[in-house]
């Protein structure tokens, strides 16, 4: 597919990394929303959206943020995507610190960092043409193709499961998942090297659910893609996922390959969630070996101190409520930020509470994984 | 509408008025458009018994959540045309007026919405308006009333409910919202409690914890509950039967054990399939259903589903032309499909389930 | 709360200087920038017959030549504490709340001002009461019946009310009921004169429905529209689903949503017509302020129409003030949060 001429769309004097290699790396991220209040508005507080997240995204991976609203997962992926510019910390995409970098020098960035959207509807101008819309980006970046925009579109709708002929027609002829791929189609127009994407399959039904998530898996393999996937559905983020990060109030508490955190789940919130998604399975309705949160997620302009998942842990201590557990390794590739970690060995939950006491202070800094 | 079909001799007419606590019969819900008539329901019927939930499970546009507005009378007259029967404990709501429907409606059927923000108005405080519901089926004092509703808050697990029952639904969160409006829904003690994607809008957690509740009232209540929903895994938990529709119709009914264990409707195998998992290790692909779910105007000739099917090949032409019946394959299984009994155990054991 | 309501008032109070402020430039720097001179402005207050060095020494004793900030402030300082006119042969003096000095007539504006405020007041307040209750009525009505028959003539008569101008229904009124039925009260007459309420409304009553006609056919469709919306609200179907009567939830649930941002207008249309119903006054002759504004235009009497100007900005901000502390009344959301 040579579509669209994408060699060289990195920084100059950039190497661009390797299947496997680092492409994105977020270090202590914090995004605070200030709240302004009474007769001269002054901030009164903040919504810690995002306190301090660190991770990173290896080139060809699916890594997935999961957790339930008010966590901080659709904030991340827009500041990963520099829609919002971060309160502090550092996100370096290819060795390049894109923190703070100005709206006219994140634009040759765009191309390699693109975002899809949870709404097919509202993401797409109902006044514009399909043809319009999916050729938007190489009219933004002033990218030339080969033989002409329009043959690229047309290839593009191709490639995510749409007629040539939809060229000239208006999104309110297509139905949801339709939809969906001609904002897919967009979002590869400039093949981009990550993609965040945001619910991409919530709006959507059961079947048409499949059919996308099956052609986001075939265009990652088709071009080396890079997904950061925003999820709430715990069973996508399964299928879908490589890495799982799961995050509760603004903080990662877990993060793992997906195997071992589907298999072996260490945080609590990790276990109560898992254990909290009804299976379609009747045969599972007999068991009673489920756990229950009390209660709902508290609010992110006042969070709970230390271990935030204190307040409704049924696993709580003391020591929960003064110190924040640093999400430590406690297998390979497997971190947790819990004090009493679950389905762990002594060994691994000796590790965890030495973690804490070593160094309470700098918790908020853990080394990058 | 019809007639009720009254009959000179009394045997007859009892058994018309239908046996079950719900019984609905050929119940069709059209709408006519400029575009032609959305036939949303075109003739589904079921039976369901106090204490006991039904299921329906469906995409977009297959015609559940009109099911459920049209039991509960709350289309607009003149807006839709609905024909059937639908009785409940032995009254027919079709043939029934708008005043007598309204009577029982809240009080002996009641219904619980998906997004419980805009479900409740926005402006009168939680405990007005559960007292509002209580009042017009029950003739109290305001003061019995808010006893009344502090009680059912507090029975639905709403902390301290003395106070919460004075609060704006939107100083309520997204769970304690659901909450409020099944304890507004259950405030008359109703028989029949309809849910339609009541979970849907709510985080996982808070999802779980609703489940249980509904589950945990039914109980106490001894209500037939009918849960609407597109999520297999929420009905899996709750219902004890299940009525899986495609386009207006029922395509497969039978208990849910059966439904996930030997479903027979390739529908029902493309759901199965179009579903990740969260309780096994990924499959290599998932199996969606091709295409999109047909436009109620324009249902496909024959079978609806024969568009999307893998199987309508084997049929000789039945699947293009001839629209198949709801039948009884035995043990209160229903399906609507052409596939011979064989065909359809052989694509189940090969195609199918080695492959969920 | 509390917070809420202190900085709507202090806001209203800000506003209100600076509506102020832009209305006194807009006056006293428009001539100017038409190239006026302070002595061509001075001219008008002096006899024909003054000669140019008597303009300019009255254009310097009325402040004229003065920068405009410092005229701005001797003017909010007239409306506390009064303000002396030395033009010359004689100084007036414009007592508190002076609303400028009309050399004119020879008299502050203020006295005339309070002696017209009533008759709009009642014009306003007459009219309005009818507009709100047909107006809001016909649009519930043509809501709930749509597409009907009746639905279509009323929407087809609102459309008449907004289009048709009042010059038009009021004469059109006058000469059916007044002059040729002898229904009602010829215009001309002050009804703040009239010995007792009837006849109070008796002079009012054409006036009133002219009025109302305009306005009532605005609401009409905002109602309607605002209705079609709130009763496809999910909160309705929960009303219905309850078992209420149709009657309750149109007026407990669908009415109460739909009527807050008819609040809003309502707010604006009666405050911008206790500045003065111009039209209408005039075509009624009635001594109200918007007839006063036209008479003072005509004359290019500028205190007077400042004076009315600043008079419709405060009932405007006024308005504005009780609509949005009645907001927090009818939404608990804007209350608490």
């Amino acid at each position: 597919m040579t579509t669209a001429n994408t060699e060289s769309t990195g920084v100059p004097g950039v190497i661009e990394p390797k299947i496997g290699e680092e492409l994105l790396s977020v270090e202590g991220l914090v995004k605070h929303f200030p709240i302004r209040k009474g007769l001269l508005q002054r901030q009164t507080g903040a919504v810690q959206a995002v306190d301090g997240l660190t991770f990173n995204v290896t080139r060809g991976e699916t890594l997935s943020l999961v957790g339930e609203s008010g966590c901080g997962k659709t904030t991340t992926g827009r500041l990963l995507t520099r829609l919002l510019e971060p309160t502090s910390g550092r996100i370096v995409f290819e060795g390049k610190d894109i923190s703070h970098l100005s709206e006219g020098k994140m634009r040759p960035l765009r191309r390699d960092v693109q975002m899809i959207f949870q709404d097919p509807y509202g993401s797409l101008n109902p006044r514009h043409t399909v043809g319009k819309i999916v050729g938007a980006p190489y009219k933004l970046q002033n990218v030339k193709t080969e033989q002409g925009t329009k043959k690229a579109v047309q290839e593009l709708l191709e490639l995510v499961g749409l007629s040539p002929e939809h060229y000239n027609r208006y999104p309110h002829e297509f139905s949801g998942g339709q939809r969906q791929r001609i904002g897919i189609a967009r979002t590869l127009a400039l093949r981009p090297k990550l993609i965040v994407a945001d619910e991409p399959v919530s709006a959507l039904d059961v079947s048409i659910q499949a059919q996308v998530v099956n052609l986001l898996e075939d265009l990652q393999s088709e071009f080396d893609l890079t997904y950061v996937m925003i999820a709430h559905d715990l069973s996508v983020v399964r299928h879908v996922s490589d890495r799982v990060a799961v995050m509760y109030l603004g903080k990662i508490v877990e993060l793992a390959d997906r195997v071992s955190l589907y298999e072996k789940p260490m945080h609590p919130y990790t276990v109560a969630l898992l254990s909290a998604v009804p299976i379609p399975d009747t045969k599972r309705k007999a068991k009673q070996d489920r756990i229950r949160l009390q209660g709902d997620v508290p609010s992110p302009i006042n969070p709970p101190p230390a271990c935030r998942f204190h307040t409704r842990c049924w696993k709580a201590q003391e020591i929960c409520k003064t110190i924040e557990p640093p999400l430590v390794e406690l297998a390979p590739g497997h971190r947790s930020a819990c004090h009493f970690p679950e389905n762990a060995t002594p060994e691994q939950e000796a590790t965890a509470q030495a973690a804490a006491k070593e160094d309470p202070a700098t918790s908020k800094q853990n080394p990058a994984g | 509408m019809t007639e009720p079909q009254v009959s000179a001799q009394d045997t007859v007419q009892r058994i018309d008025r239908g046996e079950a606590f719900l019984d609905v019969r050929d119940l069709k819900v059209h709408f006519p458009t400029d575009d032609g008539v959305v036939k949303s329901v075109d003739g589904i019927s079921f039976k369901l018994e106090r204490g006991r939930t039904l299921g329906i499970v469906g995409e977009s546009g297959s015609g559940k959540s009109v099911t459920s507005l049209s039991i509960m009378g709350l289309h607009k007259p003149g807006v839709a045309r609905i024909s059937g029967e639908i009785f409940l404990d032995g009254q027919d709501l079709i043939s029934s007026s708008r005043e007598e429907v309204r009577r029982l409606r809240g009080k002996r059927m009641a219904m619980i919405f998906q997004d419980p923000l805009s479900a409740m108005h926005p402006f009168y405080t939680v405990g007005h308006q559960i007292v509002e519901a209580y009042r017009v089926h029950n003739d109290v004092s305001k003061q019995v009333a808010r006893k009344h509703a502090i009680e059912m808050l507090d029975r639905v697990g709403i902390p301290q409910p003395d106070k919460r029952v004075d609060a704006y639904p939107h100083q309520f969160s997204g769970g304690m919202r659901q909450r409020a409006m099944i304890a507004m829904a259950l405030s008359c003690d109703p028989d029949l409690l309809i849910a339609d994607e009541p979970t849907t809008a709510l985080d996982v957690t808070v999802q779980a914890q609703i489940l249980d509740l509904i589950r945990d009232l039914q109980r106490e209540f001894n209500s037939a509950v009918i849960i609407i929903t597109h999520d297999l895994g929420v009905v899996a938990e709750l219902a004890d039967e299940i009525q899986v529709m495609y386009a207006g119709r029922a395509i497969e009914y039978s208990s849910a054990e059966d439904i996930f264990d030997r479903p027979q409707h390739p529908y029902t195998w493309g759901l199965l399939g179009s579903m990740p998992r969260i309780d096994r290790e990924r499959s290599e692909r998932l199996i969606p259903i091709k295409g999109a779910p047909p436009s109620l105007i324009n249902v496909p000739q024959g079978c609806a589903f024969n568009p999307r099917c893998n199987y309508a090949h084997l049929n000789g032409g039945a699947s293009e032309t001839e629209r198949p019946e709801l039948l009884d394959i035995g043990g209160g299984h229903l399906v609507a499909c052409h596939l011979s009994p064989q065909e359809r155990t052989k694509a189940w054991e090969t195609d199918i389930k080695p492959k969920l | 709360m509390f917070a809420y309501l202190v900085r709507r008032v202090i806001g209203a109070v800000v506003l209100l200087f600076i509506v102020t402020a832009v209305t006194f430039s807009i006056f006293f720097l428009v001539p100017k920038l038409g190239g006026a001179s302070a002595d061509d402005l001075a001219s008008r207050y002096v006899g024909k017959s003054a000669g140019q060095e008597q303009i300019h020494e009255t254009a310097v004793k009325l402040g004229f030549t003065d920068p405009l900030y410092v005229q701005y402030g001797r003017f909010v300082k007239g409306l506390f504490v009064g303000q002396e006119y030395n033009y010359g042969p004689a100084t007036e003096h414009c007592p508190a709340p002076c609303f400028g000095y009309s050399f004119l007539t020879q008299q502050p504006v203020w006295p005339d001002l309070v002696d017209r405020l009533p008759v709009t007041a009642s014009l306003a307040a007459g009219a309005a009461f009818i507009w709100l209750v047909t107006g809001v009525g016909t649009g519930i009505v043509s809501a709930l019946r749509r597409g009907s028959v009746l639905d279509r003539s009323l929407m087809s008569v609102a459309l008449a009310g907004v289009s048709l101008p009042i010059f038009f229904t009021g004469l059109l009124s006058l000469s059916i009921f007044s002059y040729g039925l002898g229904w009602t009260a010829q215009g001309g007459t002050n009804p703040m004169d009239a010995s007792n309420p009837a006849w109070w409304a008796y002079d009012l009553i054409l006036p009133w429905v002219t009025l109302a006609f305009l306005y009532a056919a605005a609401y009409a469709r905002l109602t309607r529209a605002g209705m079609l919306e709130t009763m496809n609200e999910d909160f309705v179907r929960t009303a219905r689903a309850k078992g209420l009567t149709e009657r309750a939830v149109v007026m407990k649930h669908g009415l109460r949503s739909a009527l807050t941002p008819i609040l809003t207008i309502f707010g604006l249309d009666l405050g911008l017509l206790l500045g003065g119903a111009i039209l209408t006054e005039t075509t009624f002759s009635l001594p109200g302020l918007g007839q006063y504004a036209v008479i003072a235009l005509r004359a290019n009497d500028l205190p007077k129409v400042l004076g009315v100007t600043l008079i419709a900005a405060f009932f405007i901000v006024l308005a504005n003030l009780i609509v949005d502390l009645l907001y927090a009344v009818v939404d608990p959301r804007v209350r608490i949060s």
